[in-house]
Parts: C-alpha cells; sequence; structure tokens
C-alpha cells in the first residue's frame, strides 16, 4: 500500500519515526514470549521492536518458527496454550496492554484491533450461519443489535466483495468457496472499524488468482477506511507488495527492518539476503544441475552422457484423457456427472520435467492419479513407455508401481507418524524383494546421501524431523526403487521459501544424475519456472495452454495464463526480479 | 430429509423380521422341554401337557410356530403367557416403569456428565478436571451392582433421605434412586466425553477468531465451544436410550422394580417364546428408533450434515 505522507525512517533499534511526528499507534518493545514444554521453558520471540503509525501498512516476514504469528498473536492476548509474554511491552493507542486484565483485552481486541486469521477453512465456526459470525462481531462491540444489525452484516459483506450478500448471509460456512470464506472473515475483521488490523497470512490458503482479488480489495478498503494494517507472511514477494515497510524475523529476533523497496534491493542482513534470493518469481530461471553449475564427477558425467540420446523418446504419454466422477444428488438413484479432466493429452520426454499448473480444482490432481493409475480413466488412455496401463493385469500393474513413483504435498501427512525411518525407505524395497536385509540397510543409507541427510536419521521418526527434512525422506522413499518416472504432486507446496528452493534443487540434481522424469503438479507458476522444461495450463479440467516453460512465461497466448502469471505476488515489483540474479545463491 | 426418515423406516421391516426370527429360534434352541420344567417337582400329566403344547403351539415345527406367531402379531396379538395373562398386558404394564426408568436415568447422565464435563474441559489439568477424571474411572471401574446395594444401603436404609425399593409404588421419588445408578456408567463416560471435546474445541481457529470478534469469554464457551462439543455427546447420549432400557436387569433386581428387565429373565427362564421375542422386538425398535432420533438432531446441530 502505498500512503506517501507516511514514509518511514528506521533508527538503529529498528524502530520507526513518521517524519511529521504523530504517534505511533502500536509499539512493541523488547517483547519476549515464551512456550512451556516438557523439556522446559521455550523462547518464541526474543525481544522483537515494531512499530506501527496510524493508517500505515507494515509487514512481519519470517519462516515458520521464526515468532511472527506469537509476535501478532501477543498483541491481542491470544497466545496459544502455554504461550506467555514473559518480558517487553507493547503499547497501543498509548496504552500500555502488556498486562492488561482479561475484562480490556476483550474492550480492545474488535473494536481497537481487529483480525484476519489464516486459514479460512478453520476459522468460521462450522455450525453457525455466516451472517450470525459477522452480527455477533456487531453485537459484541456494541454497534449495532436487532434489525439493524442484520443489515448492517449485508452492508459488510457487500462492503468486503461478497456479490449477493442478503442471501449468502444466510448461508453456512460450508457453503461458501475458500475465497468467499476469507472475505466473511475480513468483514468480521473489519466489523467494528478497529484502528489496526492484524492480517495472519489471510491468503495463504487461497489460490493465487483469488488471493490477488481479496488482497486488492483489503488494500483498497483500509485504505478508504484509514485503517493500519500488519500483515504476517512468509512470502516476501507479497509483503513487499502489500506492505510500505517491511519487518524481517528470524528465529524470535527482528534482524532488519525498513521500507519494503529499500530491504529488497539491499537487504542488510545475511538471513533477508538468503530470503531475497530465494524467493521465486518470474524473473528466476530454470534451475541449473549441479554439473551445469560446475561441479562435475565421473558419476555425473556418466550419468548424463547418454541423456541426449535418450531425450527424445516420450516415457508418459495421456491421450485424450477424461475422467467424470458420479456425485450423489438430493433423491435415492439421482445422481449428476462432474467432469473433473476433460479431454486431456499431453506427453512427458524422458528426462524432463513437465509441469501440470492450476488452481484448486482445475483436475491437475486428478490426472496425476490417473497417471499413477490409483484412478481408472472414464476415457482415453494413459500410455507408460509405449503400453496402454488399462491393458495391465495384476502382476503387470506390480511391476509399473515400482517404475513410477509419488511425491505427495504434505510431507506431515504422507510418512507413517509409526514408522521409523528406516522402515518407511525400507518397505518399498521389501515389498516388491528387492536384495537381502544387508543389501536394503545399504540402499536406504544410499538414499539418505542422495537426498543429503545423514546416515543416523534412518533411526528417527518422522515426528523429529522438520518439514523440509520430511520431504526428503519422502524423495529417498520414491527413490528407492529406482523409478524413471516421479509424480510430484505439490511437492513443494507446503515448505517454507528457504526449504523449498533446497528441494527444488535437489530434485534437479537427481534428474540430472539419474535420467528421470517428473510430472510436477503445481499451483505455483513461480516454481513451475525453475523446475519445468514444459508446461501445461489447467482449468475447469481442460488444458488451456501448453508450451515450453519459456514460451508461457515469455508469451502467454491465453488470458488465463496472462492472469495467473499477473497474480503471483511480486510479479509487479520490478526491484524483486533484478535483485535476484546478482545475489549468490 | 422426508426421503432419508422414509428410507429409515422403510429399514424397520427387515430388522424387525429379522430380529424376531433371530430370537425366537434362540428360545426354540434353549434347551429343556418348557412345559415339564412348568410342572417343576410334582410333574405334570401328559394330558395337561398335551393341552398345553397345543395351546402354545409348541406341537408345530419351529417355522410354523414363527409364523403363527408372525402372524398374531398383525392382528395386535402378541399371545399369552404360561399364566395366561396376554402379553399385549404384560407390555403396557413394564414399558412405562422402564421407560419412565431409562429417562431419569438419561436427564441424569445429560445434565450431570455434560455440566461436569464441561468444567473439567474448561480447567483441563486443574484440581477440578483431575477429580473428575479419577471419580468418572471409578464409577467406570465399580460394577453396577455394587453401586446399587452400597447407595441402597447407605442413601436407603441408613440415612432414610430416599425409599430403598420401589415395588408397586412407582413415582419420581422411589426412581430417582434406581436412575442415578442405572445412569452412572454412562454418566462418567458423558462427563469424560465432553471434557475432552471441550478441551479440544477450546483450542479450535474458530474459537480464537470468535474472542479476537471482542466477544466475552461466557458467549464464546457457550456459543462456540459447547455447541460444539455436545455432536459427539448427542451421538452417545443417544444410543444409550436403547442400552439404558435393555441394560436395566440388574438395577431393577436391586431395587425391587417390576419393568422389563425382571420380566424378561423370568420369561426366557421359562422358555415363553412369545413374551420374550415380543419384549425383545419392542426393544430393538426402540434402539432404531432412537438411534434414528440421534441422526436428526445430529444435522440438527451440525449443519453440515445433511440427509439425502
Amino acid at each position: 500500500m502505498s500512503h506517501p505522507t507516511h514514509e518511514p525512517i528506521v533508527d538503529a533499534t529498528g524502530a520507526v519515526h513518521a517524519p511529521h511526528g504523530s504517534a505511533p499507534l502500536l509499539q512493541v518493545r523488547d517483547l519476549q514470549v515464551e512456550f512451556m514444554t516438557n523439556t522446559g521453558p521455550v523462547q518464541a520471540v526474543r525481544g522483537a521492536n515494531l512499530t506501527v503509525y496510524p493508517g500505515q501498512s507494515v509487514a512481519i516476514v519470517g519462516e515458520s518458527g521464526s515468532g511472527k504469528s506469537t509476535t501478532a498473536h501477543a498483541v491481542i492476548d491470544l497466545l496459544p496454550g502455554t504461550g506467555k509474554v514473559t518480558g517487553g511491552s507493547i503499547v497501543f493507542d498509548g496504552q500500555d496492554i502488556t498486562h492488561a486484565s482479561a475484562k480490556q483485552m476483550v474492550d480492545v481486541r474488535g473494536k481497537q484491533i481487529g483480525l484476519v486469521p489464516q486459514d479460512p477453512m478453520s476459522n468460521l465456526n462450522p455450525v453457525w450461519k455466516i451472517g450470525f459470525q459477522v452480527k455477533e462481531a456487531l453485537r459484541a462491540n456494541g454497534i449495532a443489535t436487532g434489525k439493524e444489525a442484520d443489515k448492517r452484516v449485508a452492508e459488510l459483506l457487500a462492503e468486503a466483495g461478497l456479490p449477493d450478500a442478503e442471501r449468502r448471509a444466510n448461508q453456512y460456512p460450508h457453503e461458501f468457496s475458500g475465497g468467499m470464506r476469507q472475505r466473511a472473515l475480513i468483514a468480521i475483521g473489519l466489523a467494528a472499524r478497529p484502528k489496526l488490523l492484524i492480517a495472519d497470512e489471510p491468503t495463504s490458503a487461497l489460490d493465487v488468482t483469488v488471493q490477488r482479488v481479496i488482497l486488492d480489495h483489503l488494500e483498497g478498503l483500509t485504505q478508504q477506511l484509514g485503517t493500519a494494517v500488519l500483515f504476517i507472511t512468509h512470502d516476501l514477494g507479497l509483503a513487499a507488495e502489500r506492505a510500505e515497510h517491511l519487518v524481517v524475523m528470524y528465529r524470535g529476533q527482528v534482524v532488519e527492518s525498513g521500507p519494503s523497496r529499500k530491504i529488497l534491493a539491499d537487504p542488510q542482513h545475511p538471513y533477508t539476503q538468503r530470503l531475497v534470493s530465494a524467493a521465486p518469481s518470474l524473473a528466476s530461471r530454470r534451475i541449473q544441475s549441479a554439473k551445469e553449475r560446475g561441479v562435475e564427477s565421473t558419476e555425473l558425467l556418466a550419468a548424463t552422457g547418454g541423456e541426449g540420446a535418450r531425450r527424445s523418446d516420450e516415457v508418459v504419454k495421456v491421450e485424450n484423457l477424461t475422467k467424470v466422477f458420479q456425485i450423489r444428488g438430493g433423491r435415492p438413484g439421482q445422481t449428476t456427472e462432474f467432469k473433473a479432466v476433460d479431454d486431456v493429452s499431453f506427453s512427458i520426454k524422458r528426462g524432463t520435467t513437465m509441469a501440470l499448473v492450476g488452481e484448486s480444482g482445475s483436475g491437475k490432481s486428478t490426472v496425476a492419479n490417473v497417471v499413477l493409475n490409483l484412478l481408472d480413466p472414464t476415457e482415453g488412455k494413459v500410455y507408460f513407455d509405449g503400453t496402454d496401463l488399462s491393458t495391465l493385469d495384476s502382476k503387470e500393474l506390480f511391476a509399473f508401481r515400482r517404475r513410477v513413483q509419488p511425491i505427495f504435498q504434505n510431507p506431515y501427512g504422507s510418512l507413517d507418524p509409526m514408522y521409523s525411518i528406516y522402515r518407511t525407505i525400507e518397505e518399498p524395497l521389501r515389498v516388491h524383494k528387492v536384495g537381502d536385509r544387508k543389501s536394503r540397510e545399504n540402499r536406504v543409507r544410499e538414499l539418505l546421501d542422495m537426498v543429503a541427510l545423514p546416515a543416523s536419521t534412518m533411526r528417527r521418526f518422522p515426528a523429529e524431523l522438520s518439514g523440509g527434512q520430511r520431504q526428503r525422506i519422502a524423495i529417498a522413499r520414491a527413490l528407492a526403487l529406482e523409478p524413471e518416472v516421479i509424480v510430484c504432486d505439490e511437492a513443494v507446496s507446503a515448505l517454507d521459501v528457504l526449504v523449498q528452493a533446497q528441494i527444488l534443487t535437489l530434485l534437479n540434481d537427481l534428474q540430472a544424475e539419474l535420467g528421470l522424469s517428473y510430472l510436477f503438479i503445481t499451483h505455483d507458476l513461480a516454481v513451475v519456472r525453475q523446475i519445468a522444461d514444459e508446461v501445461c495450463v489447467m482449468k475447469t479440467g481442460q488444458v488451456v495452454e501448453a508450451a515450453t516453460t519459456d514460451e508461457v512465461f515469455d508469451n502467454p497466448r491465453q488470458p488465463y495464463t496472462r492472469e495467473l502469471l499477473a497474480a503471483i505476488p511480486g510479479a509487479r515489483l520490478e526491484v524483486f526480479g533484478e535483485g535476484i540474479e546478482d545475489l549468490p545463491a | 430429509m422426508a426421503w432419508y426418515v422414509g428410507r429409515r423406516f422403510l429399514q424397520l421391516i427387515p430388522v424387525f423380521l429379522g430380529a424376531t426370527l433371530l430370537i425366537y429360534a434362540m428360545v426354540f434352541l434353549l434347551p429343556g422341554d418348557p412345559i415339564l420344567a412348568l410342572g417343576g417337582d410334582r410333574g405334570i400329566s401328559d394330558a395337561l401337557a398335551e393341552r398345553l403344547r397345543e395351546r402354545y403351539n409348541l406341537d408345530e415345527p419351529f417355522l410354523v410356530q414363527y409364523l403363527l406367531y408372525l402372524k398374531g402379531i398383525f392382528s395386535l396379538d402378541f399371545g399369552i403367557t404360561f399364566s395366561g395373562e396376554e402379553v399385549i398386558d404384560v407390555m403396557k404394564r413394564v414399558f412405562p416403569v422402564t421407560f419412565q426408568l431409562a429417562v431419569m436415568a438419561l436427564l441424569f447422565e445429560g445434565i450431570f456428565g455434560i455440566g461436569f464435563g464441561l468444567i473439567a474441559g474448561l480447567r483441563k489439568g486443574k484440581l477440578f478436571d483431575s477429580t473428575a477424571l479419577v471419580l468418572s474411572l471409578i464409577v467406570i471401574a465399580v460394577p453396577t451392582f455394587v453401586i446399587g446395594f452400597v447407595l441402597q444401603f447407605v442413601v436407603g436404609v441408613k440415612l432414610g433421605w430416599l425409599p430403598p425399593t420401589v415395588g408397586s409404588n412407582v413415582n419420581f421419588k422411589t426412581l430417582l434412586m434406581p436412575a442415578i445408578v442405572l445412569g452412572a456408567v454412562s454418566f462418567a463416560y458423558v462427563l469424560r466425553l465432553t471434557r475432552t471435546s471441550v478441551a479440544e474445541n477450546l483450542s479450535a481457529d474458530y474459537v480464537r477468531t470468535a474472542t479476537a470478534k471482542g466477544v466475552s469469554r461466557s458467549r464464546v464457551i457457550n456459543v462456540h465451544v459447547l455447541r460444539n462439543s455436545l455432536i459427539p455427546v448427542v451421538t452417545f447420549l443417544g444410543a444409550d436410550l436403547g442400552s439404558l432400557m435393555a441394560g436395566a436387569i440388574i438395577t431393577e433386581g436391586i431395587f425391587n422394580i417390576n419393568g422389563v428387565g425382571g420380566t424378561l429373565y423370568r420369561a426366557i427362564i421359562q422358555g415363553q417364546a412369545p413374551t420374550v421375542v415380543s419384549l425383545t422386538t419392542v426393544l430393538v425398535i426402540v434402539y432404531i428408533l432412537s438411534n434414528l432420533l440421534v441422526d436428526l438432531l445430529y444435522a440438527v446441530l451440525d449443519p453440515r450434515i445433511r440427509y439425502a
């Protein structure tokens, strides 16, 4: 957001002073937050400083676990579980609310400080109507009651950009899409016209085009109302685009703060530098494999030697694929048909990456499941190495499973928490009766080494590993059977940007080394840019554009593709793209 | 919705036929001749036994006996007991008593289980919570008849607060203690279920959102935590009504209540097929209907559930 009159200046402590001396709205000084765990207290925030002026927009940027959400929740006294403010001060509008009573905080929440929470799916109570939940905010803050409140609810929902607001107010959350729910949450957050709105990752759960529309709307609305906004986000591009002032947090501390453009163009702290360089954007290039980066070894040379010759043949070929689901209707025997995939054709050349891009509901995951032969196509054929998948008998299918392996989105869900890492990676080998115990153990070691994890990891359990480490385990498991094709279904979407960059590099190195082919399913075009050779853009079950990655990005032919490209956060910031190439990786 | 309820009622037909057939077969397969047993030690004359067998259709093969019984049911003739009473009169006499007892037990476990469970859930890890958990575990662990006899002795005989037995004097005051005993175990389960559910919902995202709106704590708990927490509890309570009616046999024995339990027990011992089958079938139907009620209530509490 740009409020030119509020260009802030940063001092040594990270505090910001408005040039014309207006009093700060929110001032957080040396904030310390602790969580009690079984092994003693853990400091989540260690001396954070933060200032927000009236009408200003500030973004706290950091990876998960950096303390950014904790800082924001401390401000409105909504720390989860055992969280406690153990030091520092929070002054809001001239009033110290660090240790305010529960009653005082009820007055502050909603009326003074609004919150737009992170996940629209879980933040609305499923058993109450949307209108009821908005009205609650009005009633609790003494804005309006009864008939008048009902009218105001419709106005607020319409203001948040919800069409047909009066009727929509009578619906339940499950009848709303993610974007509509987020609009309802924005209406709730702004219902009592707070002076400060805390937006905690307000759109990270939404599709990129929806994300943009909602953020644009939020920006316009808060500007119009003169509301100050405190964004919490892990996405540097989004932060830079939406906030005039950035606060970068790392391990519970503010490591850098200042005007957005200045931080992007000239990051001072090493962490910020890494964050800026790792942020995927349209300007980034396809990641080069280790060999191309200049790391040469005989092993690598041997692996890539035959690559040129094999590049031409198609390892997977999908022809006129259609998948129709039957949805149970309102009466017995009545069903409606839903065409999830509609006449999709593409092929993957050996040793290359094909990306399927689309928003949720575009049918891309259904295609992945058909290619994995987990779903049968309604019409059309899938050929693997020239063989029609529908002709396989159970034995051949078993053999096919070896050659095509999946990596799924959520590394927290795709690893069995009861299995040790060794058992997780060894399982496919055991199922397919590869080698004896000894050789399988060696293979697990080798695989862990391949994904750059120490061999000691195999005695650990998924719960003891970070998200990035788990995704490496999932990759190691997928590689165990030496597959030819790996289907990555949103394989990096759940990861922080730095970890995401590492995993993408790893996948790319493995491709060069082992001659793997990837089918990469993602909603994130910036990721596509880094990993894919060819792209299919999907919309409502159909492929709307298919071309090489460079073509799609430099010369998108379809309006839908252009819309997707424009929606990538940071796409409109020139400084962002330029900064990346100069920095060391 | 109408379709759904209609379909559920249609399901009652096979369940009714299956249940009656199964129970009839089991009574039929009970060892021993019920007519000879009726005579006891004194024995019974062959002529009388023959007459009785004919009267109760005991001389017919199993399937014919069963079909004759079914035929009777459709004209609301449930057969007669060995003492000559119409089974339907027996049911009219015993079901209201047991039903009243079961409903009182259900109210007891619902009101106190949910109440204490809510407090325990809100104060998770505190003294009240720990005490409630330990006490509920004891109630679950100790057999019902032990609780029954102890309460009967202490409250009924020693303190004289409540009448120790019911007998023919069926009213709220006499049934109060039996109802508490009958509902005790379920009360402990309801308490634990509510506690866990409340504690879990307290940390739900939408509860935090509600708090962030500026809504007071009491309203957050009543409007957002409680309703969502009650969904699993209601399921349990509904299914429990059937179990309470069927499971009242021990409690009815302790407090000398002329309800379904005792009547059913005597009928089984004597091999009175029509009585056993009729009583059990009514219990099965009560069970199915209370389950249907739960499913419908479920849809009221949780708008995401729509029946089609």
